[in-house]
């Protein structure tokens, strides 16, 4: 039973977040129809900041699409290790993809024994699905409303999610330093290169930083 | 199709992909510590870039205007260990006020 209840508290508050989503978007100009599809359907919060975020910048589509994959190949990965616990095909296996997240994976791989790592899946999976679309919904319609986003702060809204999705990320000396010269890096770029470009360019930072333990 | 369509349904497809993938192949195929290792970083890279992107550019231009603001006051929150969306809209609050002022 507490494997429920927890699974639905994360995703209330994990829910929440979807708000921040809802208005970001639509500060970058995606309606409201737009930024629920994109909750709906990509359902991955860093991918869907990240492309928002880089055409809100000026970025193009392309850009846009290939940062918010880069930082869906966790999922991935995700996918990997919940596969031989959860061992579905077909169409379950589609739902189990699209629900294969950061807090469904964490859930899992929190608890002790496999029927629980199973129930922890799927409560926080849809969990956070149903709880992130709503407040996506609620998000966008409030930001809808105003007509100066930065007025608002919405501007400064998108750039501190992103500190808030980096923060427990950042463990160990390599993170810091990786995080550091990316940042760096980025505005180094940023003048020269089209938007977009400079934040995909440094997951090769990410690639050098990572190749040797 | 516009460019907001083309990136919602385009990082849809994408990100799909990639956890249909993960569900379909062999888990030793990705078991590489080298692979597991790059993996955690690439997100901490790529949102680091977009927090100095999203923070301190207009366009192609470097700028430090009210965004910062709300930026130094998440940053704060989460050292604080203040939940994310009390940090995250607090930091509009914040950039908004320095925004009028200014």
């Amino acid at each position: 039973m507490s494997v429920k209840r927890d699974s639905l508290s994360l995703s209330f508050a994990v829910g929440v977040y979807g708000a921040a989503f809802g208005a970001a978007s639509v500060a970058a100009h995606f309606s409201v129809l737009q930024t629920c599809a994109i909750s709906l359907l990509t359902f991955s919060g860093a991918s869907q900041f990240a492309a928002v975020g880089v055409v809100g910048a000026g970025g193009g589509a392309l850009s846009a699409v290939a940062t918010g994959a880069l930082l869906g190949t966790r999922n991935g990965l995700y996918a990997v290790r919940m596969a031989p616990l959860l061992k579905v095909r077909g169409a379950k296996r589609v739902v189990a993809a699209q629900v294969t997240i950061d807090e469904s994976t964490g859930v899992a791989l929190a608890q002790n024994n496999d029927d629980d790592a199973r129930t922890g899946f799927w409560w926080t999976g849809f969990g956070v699905f149903i709880f992130w679309n709503i407040f996506t919904l609620l998000g966008a319609l409030s930001a809808g409303l105003l007509k100066d986003p930065a007025a608002f702060g919405l501007d400064a809204l998108v750039p501190a999610a992103f500190v808030g999705l980096v923060w427990p990320r950042l463990i160990g000396k390599k993170s810091y330093i990786l995080a550091a010269i990316s940042f760096i890096f980025a505005l180094s770029l940023a003048p020269f290169v089209p938007a977009g470009i400079p934040i995909i360019a440094t997951s090769l930072l990410a690639v050098l930083v990572g190749w040797r333990a | 199709m516009s460019i907001y369509w083309i990136t919602a349904l385009g990082t849809s497809a994408a990100c799909f992909l990639f956890k249909y993938l993960g569900h379909s192949v062999p888990e030793s195929w990705l078991a590489h510590p080298r692979v597991q290792r790059i993996n955690l970083l690439i997100p901490v890279a790529l949102l680091s870039a977009l927090v100095a992107i999203q923070a301190f550019t207009d366009k192609t231009r470097i700028v430090i205007d009210h965004r910062m603001a709300g930026v130094s006051f998440a940053i704060a929150a989460f050292v604080a260990k203040l939940p994310f969306p009390f940090a995250v809209f607090g930091a509009a609050v914040v950039s908004a006020i320095i925004y009028r002022l200014a």
